[in-house]
């Protein structure tokens, strides 16, 4: 199957120190990808750069799916909690790509933000403030939004940090249910449990690739063991990368 | 008929009362959803910031032009436009925060200012820049004023679903729209436009006044945006029509005045407004089943 993202020699970084080291390879349409990984990785990294908000330091991402059928919801989203806006009218924004500047959100629509709302098990929430919820309350609310993008391509970055069973549960069901739809989704995520369950391939890495492949074969213990070395801090001093050296 | 005679009968008396409410009530209309969307964004101060910078530039047209509106705006607008859009967009094109960005910015403008006009000697003349003249507008001013506030509310209505949309989530407008960028630069321009509205009427220092007060007091009525934004209209407004009446009637500046009533509608919202309120937080009622 064509691949949907392709990783070419791809280098991504902060201050030319590379977070994310010369990585190959692709995934294909209707993966169900975990990333994982140790804190330092360049999980949240290789997410930015699949989503377009960091440029490669070098090599390149190519990818079948335009911008705007990619959907991404960053490890910390910048949602200003406090702004007087109700839970109707954030995941209202989900439609963007449908309605941009001027277009009117008709009763399909209206149809459409209330089943996303249902889907996320927040029925009875429309009209509350974002201020008002909790953390679990809040995700659902993102997620639902991330339903109405109706996105090929779902990137989701470390998405049940700090959640109850129950709602990992529920949002983990969501995310099942995309890749039914045939929708690709790459998670960032630390749950190895939850990983072996639920996700059929794994990229373990360490900067560059430790492993990648069907999960069981990914998530051993020497692979972890291997990982958790290749992980140094970065060094203030390294010395320019020299591309014959590629590792 | 006390009543009427207090309220009513300045207005319906004296033209330069007409044309002053007219005005106030113009600058209100653009300046209340304007304010609103600052204090949302954590711009409070960058108003004052841009005050700041657009009175060098109305100086500075002064002295080219003597009292000319039109010298006078022109000059604001370059200053506060050269200001906002610059600092905005160093701010996004570099690691520096907005805030940062627009002290440097203003600061330089602000000395600039200083130098110009201290090179060319000071005039009293000078204190309407400062002060405004709200019982003076004339036709062509108030054209100006209520020019602006019609062109505010057209451009905010059309860019009203990126500026909301930046203000909760900007990772997320970045993630689907282009629209960020360009809507807050439109955005910066029109809080300088309100601006140079409101200098001719209350001076550039208390322009600024008319477009935080209100909206920092809504925000303790309540917790919905169109209310905040009705609200924070109508007590720019009243406050317009109480100060004009307040400065007739005690013989104090009008600008100030006006300011004034502003900032007691504030202190009365933050005693009693049921969002946050101190009143409504120091007697709690007993809390609910759920």
């Amino acid at each position: 199957m064509a691949p949907v993202l392709a990783f070419r020699d791809l280098t991504l970084g902060y201050e030319r120190h590379p977070a994310v080291h010369h990585l190959e390879g692709e995934v294909p349409e209707r993966s169900l990808l975990a990333v994982c990984g140790p804190n330092g990785a360049g999980k949240s990294t290789l997410l930015k750069g699949i989503a377009g908000v960091l440029a490669p330091l070098s090599g390149r991402i190519e990818g079948a799916v335009p911008a705007q059928e990619t959907a991404y919801l960053p490890q910390a989203a910048e949602v200003d909690r406090s702004f007087p806006i109700d839970v109707y009218d954030l995941v209202a924004m989900g439609l963007w790509r449908r309605t941009g500047l001027f277009g009117g959100i008709g009763r399909a629509d209206r149809a459409r933000i209330e089943a996303a709302i249902a889907a996320v098990g927040l029925e009875g929430f429309e009209d509350r403030p974002i201020a008002t919820l909790s953390g679990g309350q809040m995700q659902r609310t993102l997620f639902a939004r991330l339903l109405l993008q109706d996105a090929r391509l779902i990137l989701l970055d470390e998405p049940f940090n700090a959640l109850d069973a129950g709602t990992i549960a529920d949002l983990t069901a969501l995310v099942e249910r995309w890749n039914g739809e045939g929708r690709t989704v790459v998670a960032v995520l630390h749950d190895l449990e939850l990983v072996r369950a639920h996700f059929p391939q794994t990229l373990l890495l360490a900067r560059s690739t430790v492993a990648w492949g069907a999960t069981l074969d990914v998530l051993t213990t020497s692979n972890l063991a291997v990982a958790r070395r290749m992980c140094e801090a970065w060094d203030e001093n390294a010395p320019a990368c020299a591309p014959g050296e590629a590792a | 008929m006390m009543l009427y005679d207090y309220i009513v009968g300045p207005f319906a008396e004296f033209d330069f009362m007409r044309r002053a409410l007219v005005g106030v009530l113009a600058l209100g209309v653009g300046a209340g959803p304007i304010g609103v969307l600052m204090m949302l964004r954590r711009m409070s101060l960058a108003g004052d910031a841009m005050a700041h910078a657009i009175l060098p530039g109305a100086a500075v047209g002064f002295l080219a032009a003597g009292l000319n509106l039109w010298a006078m705006t022109i000059g604001g607008m370059v200053a506060g436009f050269t200001v906002a859009i610059g600092a905005g967009a160093v701010a996004r094109a570099t690691q520096m925060k907005e805030d940062a960005a627009l002290a440097a910015f203003y600061l330089v403008s602000l000395a600039l200012g200083v130098l110009l006009v201290s090179l060319r000697g000071s005039n009293v003349d000078l204190l309407h820049v400062l002060f405004g003249t709200v019982l003076a507008l004339d036709d062509p001013t108030l054209l100006l004023i209520v020019s602006i506030a019609s062109i505010t509310l057209l451009v905010l209505a059309v860019l009203w679903r990126p500026l909301v949309m930046e203000s909760v989530d900007p990772g997320f407008l970045r993630s689907v729209s282009r629209a960020g960028a360009p809507s807050h630069l439109a955005f910066l321009a029109l809080v300088v436009l309100n601006l140079v509205g409101g200098f001719h009427a209350l001076g550039t220092l208390l322009a600024v006044g008319m477009m935080m007060l209100p909206a920092i007091a809504a925000r303790f009525w309540s917790r919905e945006l169109t209310t905040l934004v009705w609200l924070s209209v109508l007590i720019a407004c009243g406050s317009g029509a109480l100060g004009l009446l307040v400065s007739y009637h005690s013989g104090v500046p009008s600008g100030p005045a006006i300011i004034l009533v502003a900032g007691g509608a504030y202190v009365l919202s933050v005693l009693f407004g049921p969002v946050g309120g101190l009143l409504p937080r120091l007697v709690p009622r007993r809390h609910l089943e759920a």
